[in-house]
Formats: C-alpha cells, structure tokens, sequence
C-alpha cells in the first residue's frame, strides 16, 4: 500500500481547469443512470481524461458548487427537490436531463392520474397525513430550464458516451427523432406483432438498439415517445391487433403519462 | 474531559441514496443522535395498482438499479406463487445466477468504489487510478465480471428484460456460459488480491459490539439467497408467509423511514445476518476468507458487513461456477427467442421473499381474476436496517464522545456505510423538514 497522504497525480488535476467540470445530481428515481455511468468500468477513467468530475454522491465525498455541466437524474417530488434544483441551474451553465425520470417524468408519472390522498393511503396508510410530496411526479423541465436531456430507463452507456464528447466539443448531443423500429429492423428481430405481442416501438424514441425486444419481449416506451407521435394513427393499429382502449390506454399509462398530459394541455386541456 | 460537538444534517456520501447524521453533543452529554433519510417518496405500492401480472415485475424494478435484478427477482416470486405458476428448475438456476452476478457486482462496488477509498485516504475512488492502478484494475474486473453474469442471463445488468413470471424470454447461449465459466475460474487471484487490499480493515475497523437480532433467510441445502423460509437468531425459522409479523414497521418522530422491529427494539439484516446464520453452508473458499479475517459466527460488530460482504464474494463467485457447470451439464431445454410463457390469470395473494445485498426483500401482491394488481407491499432491506443503524449510533457515541468532531462524525459515517444503505429501495418513508447544507 502507497502512503496514503502522498500527493497523487488525481490531487493535481484537480486544479487543472482545461477540462469542463461535471456534476452530477441524484433526484427522485432508482440511481439507474448514475449507476451505468460507472458501469461504464476501466471506460470511466477515460472519461475522467477529458471531463472533471467534481460532485457525484453515489461514489465520492468532495463536493463543489463550481461546475460547468450539471447532469441530473430523477425527478421532481417535493419542494425540495424543487429548491435545490434551481440552485444547480444557478451554478451549471449546462443542464442536462440524465434519463427518463428527469426528461419527461419516466415511470414516476404512473400515478399521476391515482387521486393523491388513495396514493398516499396505500403507501402510508395511518400515517399518510405526514407527507408532504407534491400531488404528481414532475420532470425537471417543470422547474427549470433544461439544456438537453439524454432519455432512457436507463440510459444507454453509449449515448451517454457520445453526449458527453459532444458537449466537451462544444456540439449538441444528438439524441435520434426516429422510433425504435428503425434500430429493431437493423437488429433483424422478429416484430413483436406478428409474435401476437403489442410494442410500443412504432412511436417510442430510438437509440437504444431496440434492447428489450433484441432481448425477446417488446418495447415498453422507456425512452419516451418520439417528438411528433401520430398517436391517433398508433391507436388504431393497436386496435387492429385487439386491444381495447383501456388496455391502449394501460400500455401509455406506463412511461408516457407526463407527455401525453403535456400534449393535451398544449391542445387546451388541463393537467 | 467534556466538549461539545455538533454534526448537523450533511448528507452521508458514497451510499446509494440520500441519508444524514444529526448529532448534537453538549458538554460531553448527547443530547441528539438522528440517523434521518431524506429520499424524495415515489409511491410504487399505489403505481403498480390496477397493472398487469405481466408487467409488476417491470414496474418495481425500477425501485432501485443496483438491486433492480433483486426486486424483479422478488416481484416474480410474489405473483407466480399468487397464481400457482411453476418455474422450471432451468429457470431457477439461471435466475439464482443473475441474483449472484448483481449481488457481486453490488458487494464489489460497496467494497471497491465506496469504502476502498477511506482505507487508503482517498476521497473517491478516482484518485485511485494514479494511486493504486494495479487494485483499481482487479475492482473492475470484478465488478465488471458480476454486471457481466447478470447481462449474460438477463440480456441486460440494469433493469434486466429476459425475466418473465414463469420463466426468460431468452436463453443465453452455451458459449456465453462456457466463456463465463472461464473468467469465474480465473477469478480468484483477483479475489486474492481484494482480500490484500482490504486485509488493512480489519485493523483498522473501530472495535464496538452490540448484539441485535440477526435476521435473513435460510435454506436446507444452501447458503440462502434465492430461495428459503425466514431465520430469526432469537425467534428460529418463520414461514415467509408471516414476514409482516417480522417487519414489523413503525414511525418514529426524529426519522423520515419508518423502523423496523421484531423480537428486540431493532434487528439486522444483509450479509452479517446471512453469515451469522448461514455459516456453515459456505463454500470452502469464502470460510477460508472468512477465516483468514478471524470473521467467526456469530459476529456483532457491525462494522464487520463489510468483511461479511467480502466473503460472500469468494462465495458468489464458487456458487457461480457450480450453477454454470450444472446448467452446461444439463443442456438447455430449447425454447423460442421470444418465449412468452402461458399463464392463466386467478384472483389471489402471493409473497416473494429473496436475499439481496442488502439484505432480505419481501414483496407481496394482491391480484383480481383478471390479473391486476389490486394491492402490493414491499419491504426493503435498508428500511429494516435503519432502526438498528440508530440503536448502534445510540450505543456508540457514548463511548467515543470525548474525540474531535471530525473523529465522530467520520466513525458514525463509516458505521453507517458498513450497512450499504441503498436508499433509493425505501418505499416506506415519512417526510421532515430538512437541515444542514444540502447538495
């Protein structure tokens, strides 16, 4: 064992200020995204090459406020989460949304259209008046201003990967607008509909490689749905293949509660 | 001598989740000891109301990523066992391989990434890379080879898709296996190696004992993890299906997680539990370890999980390579790329109970005829830990009350690391109002 209080080559970088310098932020949400980050293994130390890591609770003690690049998982449940949120779009110049709790609100959204206090009850019972979380689960860009979001549940080591160098390059990461379909044909699987199973695949976001189907189920539309889903049409294929509205309904429920509340507000509707 | 000392509210680092310390000493007289978790809730009993039993497994994987094998593992257990669905004794093989490739990969990131880094005076395991190459290679390699095992079986390390209520929607290939295989039997120069690295630890743990109720489960023919009835070392064997009567959770005013309590005011679970209860059913290799650490049932210094967790290590990695070897034995039984195994729906209860890193994890689902979810429990390790973290806490300070601030606060840190919280699990928790600088 080295001595443990000789300088290291690491205490020297610290005060290397060429690289961008990266935090990360942990809200309401498994940790998934964070937890891909380091399952990127020996590529992680790579990444600390081109990038300064200075805030990532899940896996270090030091901690600053000074950073260029905030990257944040979960999502909004509380005031908070709300507070210390704008904190972080006060110090980041650059937001970015890691995952699909953060982007648009991911599997958190589930019990947004359960009435509260039923949600509350179940979980909590007796002692359910004690909670003060917010009635819905939020994603970020409900509070602050998100520069880009990188979706997923979780996140694909990759994208991640190729986001990161983007940004270090000053570019824009570049997240697909195609539907995972696309990626499923290239993996050559077999179409979860003529399998007599429904996908969500036709209008959920790519770049994920089709995993869940490549892996012999079907798309769940973790990676949320692509930027002009021609929703109305989808139904209807679902319809053909015998879904009643209440199970088309049920599939959306599971990721895409925030998005579809989003697109009925935006055609006049209330949340 | 008296002094005071204050440790306000900063949140504990390198655990999964978010947790505090507050402690308040007056004139060497502890007036405040709070162990509070401030993890935002997420309410995943009420989501998974009125799904699918085709997808609850889905859905509760996403409690926690690092367990998410664990919890699907579990969610699959509480619905087969609701609607009488049998799983193939292929099927339970590989799922208990998937279990064992996660709780590797989860015991090798608490050992390497997160408690490493305070043994050699690091703040993060990151330095490491320019301090101690060589060890920071063979965490990875371990860590990597337990994520590895998971994605083999399950097409995926987080939020694994091939696990299905009654049995995968894929099946590795047999070279896959056979290349795992490989690795695993080439992997214990680098379970040596970890060993060295953490031989320090020993030395350097804070000497302190308290006795509590060691809780896991226990199974006839193996150390238990996927399968097996509840152990108490106060109370014996508990059927799974009174689990509710063990876990018994309760709210306390100072704390944001409810507690849990069964024969004393507190109990432990996670892999001191499992060895205090489960010794002798080690594999060689993990007793020689256990051995080498002077780690001799039953142990009741807490700080010990960690060399607990190390051995299961040695334990996971030998359990592995049997399971492989009986599966390649065997041969698969040939199923279609996209299986969908048939289940008939019916109305009933049904509980899940597995060993996870943490600890033991119960899941229990209501379902109607139709196969909806009418209502879920789960309980969660960590949650069942919390009241003995504070107990512990409780019977510590006294004792070291007359050291620096700094001291204390990184004794109780380091106590509280030993547990592992993964906070991110705790589906049962009560809001306060929070203090400290918060980040």
């Amino acid at each position: 064992m080295s001595d443990a209080n000789a300088p290291s080559v690491g205490d020297g970088r610290r005060t290397d200020r060429s690289r961008p310098r990266v935090a990360f932020f942990d809200f309401t949400g498994c940790e998934g995204d964070q937890l891909q980050v380091i399952n990127l293994e020996d590529r992680l130390l790579d990444l600390v090459e081109v990038v300064e890591i200075v805030s990532f609770r899940e896996a270090m003690t030091e901690h600053s406020d000074d950073y260029e690049i905030a990257f944040v998982e979960g999502g909004v449940a509380t005031a908070h989460d709300e507070r210390r949120l704008t904190r972080i779009r006060e110090n980041a110049e650059t937001v970015v949304a890691l995952g699909s709790c953060a982007s648009f609100a991911g599997i958190n959204a589930l019990r947004n259209d359960q009435d509260f206090e039923t949600v509350k009850e179940r979980v909590y019972g007796e002692d359910s008046d004690s909670i003060t979380s917010y009635p819905i689960a939020r994603p970020i860009d409900d509070v602050i201003e998100v520069d880009h979001d990188i979706p997923g549940c979780p996140i694909d080591r990759e994208e991640f990967v190729q986001a990161v160098t983007a940004l270090v390059n000053g570019a824009e990461p570049s997240i697909p607008n195609y539907p995972v379909c696309v990626e499923c044909k290239f993996e050559e699987n077999t179409c979860a509909f003529e399998r007599g199973e429904t996908c969500l695949g036709p209008i959920t976001r790519g770049g994920c490689s089709a995993t869940c189907v490549s892996a012999g189920t079907h798309c769940w539309g973790c990676r949320g749905m692509v930027d002009d889903p021609n929703e109305d049409a989808y139904t209807d294929v679902l319809e053909d293949h015998g879904l009643t509205t209440e199970e088309i309904i049920e599939e959306y429920q599971l990721y895409w509660n925030w998005q579809r509340n989003s697109r009925a507000v935006a055609d006049g509707g209330s949340r | 001598m008296s002094h005071s000392v204050d440790v306000e509210g900063d949140l504990v680092t390198r655990v999964e989740g978010h947790g505090s310390i507050v402690l308040n000493v007056t004139d060497g007289e502890l007036e405040t000891c709070e162990w509070q978790v401030v993890e935002s809730p997420r309410y995943f009993e009420s989501m998974l109301v009125g799904r699918s039993f085709r997808e609850a497994h889905h859905v509760t994987s996403r409690i926690c990523a690092i367990c998410s094998v664990s919890h699907t593992i579990a969610s699959l257990q509480a619905t087969e066992a609701a609607m009488g669905v049998a799983v193939s004794e292929q099927d339970r093989r590989l799922r208990k391989l998937a279990l064992y490739g996660e709780t590797l990969q989860s015991h090798v990131l608490h050992l390497g990434y997160l408690a490493l880094p305070d043994l050699v005076g690091e703040k993060s395991v990151l330095p490491l890379a320019d301090t101690h190459p060589d060890e920071l290679e063979t965490v990875i390699d371990l860590h990597r080879l337990g994520n590895d095992l998971t994605e083999v079986v399950t097409g995926r390390s987080v939020h694994a898709q091939r696990l299905l209520p009654g049995g995968f929607s894929q099946l590795p290939d047999e070279s896959e296996l056979e290349e795992l295989l490989d690795r695993l039997l080439n992997s214990w120069d680098a379970v040596a190696e970890l060993a060295d690295l953490l031989a320090v630890l020993a030395d350097e743990l804070p000497e302190f004992e308290r006795e509590t109720e060691y809780i896991s489960l226990t199974h006839p023919e193996e150390y238990a993890f996927a399968e097996g009835t509840i152990y108490s070392s106060d109370a014996g064997e508990i059927p799974v299906s009174e689990y509710r009567d063990v876990a018994n959770e309760y709210v306390v005013e100072h704390s944001t997680a409810k507690f849990a309590r069964h024969e004393r005011d507190s109990y432990m679970v996670g892999a001191l539990a499992r060895f205090n209860n489960n010794s002798e059913q080690l594999a060689p290799r993990a007793t020689e370890i256990a051995d080498r650490f002077g780690l001799d049932a039953p142990v009741h210094n807490p700080y010990f999980n960690n060399v607990a967790q190390l051995v299961e290590v040695a334990h996971l990695l030998a359990e592995s390579v049997r399971l492989i070897e009986a599966l390649l034995a065997d041969g698969f039984e040939a199923q279609s790329d996209y299986h969908v195994p048939e289940i008939e729906p019916t109305a009933g209860r049904g509980t899940g109970a597995i060993e996870v890193p943490r600890g033991v994890l119960f899941h229990e689902y209501d379902y109607d005829e139709a196969g909806k979810v009418t209502a879920a429990n789960c309980v969660i390790p960590t949650n069942q830990n919390h009241g003995n973290i504070q107990h512990d806490m409780e019977t510590l300070v006294p004792t070291i009350v007359d050291r620096d601030a700094e001291e204390i606060e990184h004794t109780l840190e380091m106590l509280v690391r030993a547990y592992d919280p993964c906070i991110s699990c705790s589906t049962h928790y009560l809001d306060v109002e929070f203090v400290g600088e918060e980040r």
